[in-house]
């Protein structure tokens, strides 16, 4: 049984085709990812996912409902934290979660005991009768965090969780959504487009790229299908053909003054390579990473350092109503 | 079950509108302060050309149209507060929610009525020094009138919210609407005796010159220009059509 399934999913903006015919299953309880670069679909796909936009054709099932046909028991199941800042912050971090308990129903009786649970899953007791506008950008995420867990939905969303954060903030909250997937019965998916957050953080990722998916699995098994590691080499002008007469390279790519080769246990053949391969200034050796992944399908690399205007800076110019 | 849940949606939205409200201290302030300048001076500096209008005086007679300009100018402008809450991303968190659309235009409706309610109390409760005595009949009669009268002009601010996404654009078109419908309401001058017969035409299809009318017949005791069951009859009218266009456009209202 699936808790997300989407059939032929498709949205059209005019000429662009955003999210193109997406079939994808989603396991319960699993965290899932959705990868990909600026403009790959994957807000998108959440928007329909949650019936904010209706899709162009196609539909999905969210917790065995209809996003077209059944909006509202969607909505019920589900759980939204979205990219930008949402919470009202003329008000404190308590009524912002007593606001959203009522507005999904929470009985009367439960509405308290929830908010003292949900506000102590994301270590915000002390804070919870300040006003949101005195919350930090790392505080004000959590804060949402806790807001979508609330009315116990099947399914968590969340849009780009850590966009605009430091490392620092982004690495407790990865420690926070670990915590949350264990504890409480709800899968979780999130679309990001840093490398690191999806490897550390999903069960299984799918490599978005012009609405279509690339490519599906695990992070391991998706860096195994690149196969081997890899060596960059700075180096102006490389003997191609005597690192290819050694026989042990499987893949080389020239970008600029850099050569990317990919081989399987390569620190046994680096000795050989830099022998033939010309006058090198630097070398480096790694694993492969999803961005090597999305490389290898894609021909492209995901930029992290393209993202829209941070999470961060926007709240700060609507920090005020 | 459903409705059950509807009704604390209802109520979520009325909560907030009223939190923000009085945290906002400046928003209450404001809409005190200019009612009061106009009834002090312009009430008192052109009242004391005017000896008395239907029998009595300047500063009394436009009290009543001063209260309904109040209300008329922050019902309208509480639409902004839309435009604010799509900037802000809070109409996300809403309408994410399994409330349906015409809950949260009720919530915000009867949030900005609420509001206006409250800054007609502070007026009322200052009714005597501009001459105006209350009894708890007419007091009553007067908070039932701003309340049908203001659920209409709340709706037409939150439309024209729900069209825009610009706190700017909001603040062009609202002034377009609120000025007219204030400089023709009688709020300043009893319309008939004042108006070249044209204008006075014009005045007869702004519903809330009969606000202003029947207000002024329930305060000062002074007869009406239409019957007061007609003047109730068309502001119950003039609310319950611009509800329905109001529920209508949040219910067409995109992100």
């Amino acid at each position: 049984m699936y808790v997300i399934e989407t059939r032929k999913l498709t949205k059209r903006f005019d000429k662009l085709t955003a999210v193109d015919s997406l079939n994808l299953k989603i396991n319960d309880g699993e965290i899932f990812g959705l990868l990909g670069p600026n403009g790959a679909g994957k807000t998108t796909t959440l928007s329909m996912l949650s019936t904010l936009l209706k899709p162009s054709s196609g539909t999905a099932l969210v917790n065995r409902h209809d996003i077209v046909s059944e909006p509202s028991d969607v909505r019920k199941s589900i759980g939204f934290v979205f990219q930008d800042p949402s919470s009202d912050d003329t008000l404190t971090g308590r009524e912002n979660l007593y606001l959203h308990a009522l507005m999904y129903g929470v009985k009367g009786s439960e509405i308290n005991p929830k908010i003292d649970e949900v506000l102590k899953l994301v270590d915000l007791q002390d804070r919870q009768r300040e006003f949101v506008k005195n919350y930090s950008g790392g505080m004000r995420r959590r804060l949402e965090l806790a807001r979508g867990l609330l009315h116990e939905p099947k399914v968590l969303f969340l849009d780009e969780p850590t966009l605009g954060l430091d490392p620092q903030t982004r690495e407790y909250l990865w420690a926070y959504i670990k915590k949350l997937s264990r504890e409480k019965d709800v899968t979780i998916i999130i679309t990001t487009h840093y490398m690191e957050e999806a490897e550390r953080l999903c069960d299984r990722v799918a490599i978005i790229d012009l609405g279509k998916i690339v490519v599906l699995g695990t992070p391991d098994a998706l860096k195994k299908k690149v196969g081997g590691d890899i060596i960059t080499l700075k180096i102006a002008s490389p003997n191609l053909q005597a690192v290819r007469r050694l026989g042990c390279v499987r893949k080389a790519m020239v970008k600029g003054d850099m050569l990317q080769l990919t081989l399987d246990n390569a620190s046994a053949h680096l000795q050989a390579i830099l022998k033939v391969v010309g006058k090198v200034e630097s070398v480096e050796l790694r694993s492969p990473t999803l961005n090597d992944v999305f490389l290898h399908y894609t021909g492209k690399e995901i930029r992290e350092d393209s993202a829209e205007g941070g999470w961060a800076e926007r709240s700060m110019h609507y920090g005020n109503r | 079950m459903k409705s059950m849940s509807e009704l604390s949606g209802l109520y979520a939205i009325w909560y907030r509108e009223l939190k923000v409200f009085i945290r906002e201290r400046s928003r209450i302030v404001s809409s005190i302060v200019s009612p009061l300048m106009w009834l002090v001076v312009f009430g008192s500096g052109l009242g004391s050309t005017i000896t008395s209008v239907s029998g009595v005086g300047y500063q009394t007679f436009i009290y009543p149209g001063i209260i309904v300009m109040s209300l008329l100018f922050s019902s309208i402008f509480y639409g902004v507060y839309v435009v604010w809450d799509r900037k802000i991303d809070f109409l996300k968190e809403v309408l994410v929610a399994p409330l349906s659309r015409t809950t949260i235009f009720f919530g915000k409706a009867i949030g900005g009525t609420t509001d206006a309610l409250i800054e007609s109390l502070i007026l009322i409760a200052m009714a005597p020094l501009f001459g105006v005595q209350f009894t708890l009949v007419t007091f009553l009669l007067s908070l039932l009138i701003i309340f049908v009268l203001t659920m209409g002009i709340v709706s037409i601010g939150l439309i024209i919210g729900s069209l825009l996404s610009s706190p700017e654009g909001f603040g062009l078109i609202s002034s377009f609407v609120t000025f007219p419908i204030f400089f023709l309401s009688g709020a300043l001058f009893p319309i008939t005796s004042a108006l070249p017969q044209w204008l006075a035409d014009v005045v007869k299809f702004n519903p809330v010159f009969y606000g202003v009318d029947l207000l002024r017949g329930v305060t000062l005791g002074i007869p009406t220009s239409v019957s007061p069951a007609l003047d109730f009859a068309i502001i119950v009218a003039f609310a319950a059509v611009l509800i329905a266009l109001g529920t209508l456009a949040f219910k067409k209202m995109k992100l």
